[in-house]
């Protein structure tokens, strides 16, 4: 077989392609049941992704913690970890990073900006290492404490910016961060802007490229991942691994918050993750946990998203983009099935 | 100080607080056993949330179309167990990872009810009051003070509720059947070896979780309001698993664990209906953090023993 072949065949590119145009294709069937045109409303959506300068722009804003909260799941993955919190992690990262912002009025760009990223990192990495020092000491499923930690950190949120630490005014939302800690803008076109914070994520996609491929950290994260008692065997200790893998993949959702604080809002604001922890997930998976694959399938998620406020006009509502997303996953969870399309494996386990 | 105290006084003596606490509790039992029924079996089943949403949506469209309550519920147990049967279809057919396809399905009822809200009634947000399933009035028993306050007046889904415990409990721990689920659950090889439908009795226990879940939020949008709101199982169906596993996985256990979340929502209902909290109204939100920094501390096997079917979450593969 020729190494292009190779490529294509490859399960790992194959699958989450399979899976984005399988779920586009019901998706336009489900127009066309309701009377709509699906290609008037995939243009639709395409212009609102690409179609002007501050779509693009805001398509790239959009994506910017997308890259993040995948890198995040997609890193918790590699290490066998399913980090269903990446919500909470990015909550308590901006919450805290916000804190520290408020507080730099006199401080030079050069040192804010650092030390909001620092703690944006930590507040998340502290917050999942919860979760991973739950499970290593006490036994407990990272899925359910991870989604215990998002209520909570939910709570806390809602807590500190209705009272102690409230911007003036009554509404629910926290002071404004110093000017000196906020990105600078590197285009702005009307009401939006494109900020810095996009370079940060395509360095985290490097620097979580270098950790998981080129350091023996990474080696002993996969190696727990792939097999942990193969891997204990070999002298490589579960615990520490599993805390560890725990907290890199919180600091990079407490980045993602800090991006949506430092670029976007330049405050804490209740709504700042959205989905976002929960996109994280599906980006991973058509990502395949891989930190380039996690890349594009960030920009294919927030073009989706951008491009969905475009379609709505349109005629199509814009949950359409969730069911999209729903039925990928869905694909990609029932990998075996997407192989049943290609007619190259067999089918289900039933009959295997 | 002694305004609360006498705030929280105030929530315990009155029949409001625990004719509440079952109402909340019932959304919850039915999401608990759910789970129980899926994970008795193997299968871990993080969708309950979707198909509580699913069934709430269903109950809302078919008492809306229909104008009779009763076929809303059918229609919601329908679409909740259609649901289920997409889970079971990934994860035991094709043995996919079931946390994954749990989310997907989560997604897939948050953008199934949310565009069909549109289509169908033309706006987010909410849908048109449709008739809810008629209360059960006890006549005169409603007259008894105290008592007859929480009593008097409940939906029969609430009865149902409590029934399907014991319905549960039976069939789980009484009959061949639920012998079979616990050993498909526990050692699905040894099961295979004896005989037993691996398969089979997995694909039972989710879809029956689909049923119950289904039965849930049917209750949330028929049960007495009778409306859908975008999102309205809000987080029911995680709060479930949490009651499933604090109940260790047993019918009556996860019915104690969903009552003690619904008494603490009801509590914080009622303590924030009264005027004390006027002055922080922030404290809502500690209040609010409680039951899932319980959760923490339970599956953190600080308080009691948790334990999960030895063969929760992997999928069967026959060799």
């Amino acid at each position: 077989m020729s190494k292009l072949k190779k490529f294509y065949m490859n399960d790992k590119i194959i699958v989450p392609i399979i899976a984005v145009v399988v779920s586009l294709f019901i998706a336009a069937i489900v127009m066309i049941m309701i009377g709509k045109n699906p290609l008037v409303a995939y243009g639709a959506l395409l212009y609102g992704a690409f179609g002007t300068e501050g779509a693009l722009i805001n398509n790239i804003m959009k994506a910017t913690p997308l890259i993040l909260t995948g890198l995040a799941v997609g890193f918790g993955f590699r290490a066998g970890l399913f980090n269903i919190g990446a919500n909470g992690q990015l909550i308590i990262g901006a919450l805290l990073a916000t804190y520290v912002g408020s507080q730099m009025a006199t401080f030079p760009f050069y040192l804010s900006i650092p030390l909001m990223l620092v703690v944006g990192m930590v507040g998340g990495a502290l917050w999942a290492a919860i979760a991973g020092w739950l499970k290593v000491a006490r036994g407990a499923h990272e899925v359910i404490t991870t989604i215990m930690l998002n209520y909570i950190a939910v709570f806390i949120a809602n807590y500190v910016v209705n009272g102690p630490f409230q911007a003036p005014g009554g509404v629910p939302k926290s002071p404004e961060i110093a000017y000196s800690a906020r990105f600078p803008n590197l285009v702005t076109t009307g009401a939006t802007w494109l900020s810095a914070g996009i370079f940060v994520a395509l360095a985290a996609v490097v620097i979580v490229y270098i950790i998981i491929e080129k350091t023996k950290t990474g080696y002993e994260v996969k190696a727990v991942g792939f097999n942990p008692y193969a891997a204990e065997y070999g002298g490589i200790s579960i615990a520490k691994n599993t805390v560890l893998a725990m907290a890199i993949s919180g600091a990079l959702a407490g980045l993602a918050g800090t991006m949506q604080v430092m670029g976007v809002y330049y405050r804490y604001l209740g709504s700042l993750g959205g989905s976002m922890g929960f996109d994280g997930i599906t980006i991973a998976l058509i990502g395949q946990n891989d930190p380039i694959g996690i890349a594009f399938a960030a920009f294919l998620i927030s073009s989706i998203r951008a491009g969905s406020n475009q379609m709505q006009i349109a005629g199509v509502s814009k949950n359409i983009v969730i069911i999209i997303q729903g039925i990928i996953i869905f694909l990609v969870a029932a990998n075996r099935l997407v192989k049943t399309f290609m007619f190259w494996k067999n089918k289900g386990v039933e009959e295997a | 100080m002694n305004a609360w105290v006498q705030a929280i006084i105030n929530v315990f003596i009155n029949p409001i607080f625990y004719r509440s606490t079952l109402n909340q509790s019932t959304p919850l039992i039915f999401a608990a056993l759910g789970g129980v029924y899926s994970e008795t079996t193997g299968v871990v089943n993080i969708a309950l949330e979707g198909i509580m949403l699913m069934g709430a949506f269903g109950g809302v469209v078919g008492s809306y179309f229909t104008g009779n309550p009763w076929y809303g519920l059918a229609l919601a147990l329908l679409l909740g167990v259609s649901m289920a049967a997409l889970h079971a279809w990934a994860s035991i057919r094709y043995a996919g990872d079931q946390i994954i396809s749990g989310t997907a399905i989560i997604l897939l009822a948050q953008g199934i009810t949310g565009f069909s809200l549109v289509e169908l009634f033309g706006k987010p947000g909410s849908t048109d009051l449709v008739r809810s399933i008629p209360l059960i009035n006890l006549g005169s028993f409603e007259k008894v003070p105290f008592f007859g306050k929480i009593v008097g007046s409940l939906s029969p889904l609430v009865y149902i509720a409590f029934a399907s415990v014991i319905f549960s409990w039976y069939l789980i721990y009484k009959t061949k059947l639920g012998l079979r689920m616990r050993s498909v659950g526990n050692n699905p090889e040894a099961a295979d070896t004896l005989g037993v439908n691996v398969y089979n009795i997995r694909y039972f226990g989710v879809l029956m979780s689909g049923v119950f879940a289904a039965l849930g939020g049917a209750f949330l949008s028929i049960g007495e309001l009778g409306q859908f709101t975008e999102n309205m199982s809000n987080g029911r169906g995680f709060i479930a698993l949490a009651a499933m596993i604090i109940g260790n996985w047993s019918p009556t256990g996860a019915m104690w664990a969903a009552i003690l979340f619904g008494a603490a929502s009801a509590f914080n209902d009622q303590l924030q209906s009264q005027g004390v909290l006027h002055l922080a109204t922030n404290t809502q939100y500690l209040f609010g953090m409680i039951p899932y920094i319980l959760t923490l501390i339970v599956v953190g096997g600080f308080v009691g023993k948790s334990r999960a079917p030895s063969a929760d979450g992997i999928p069967y593969i026959k060799d």
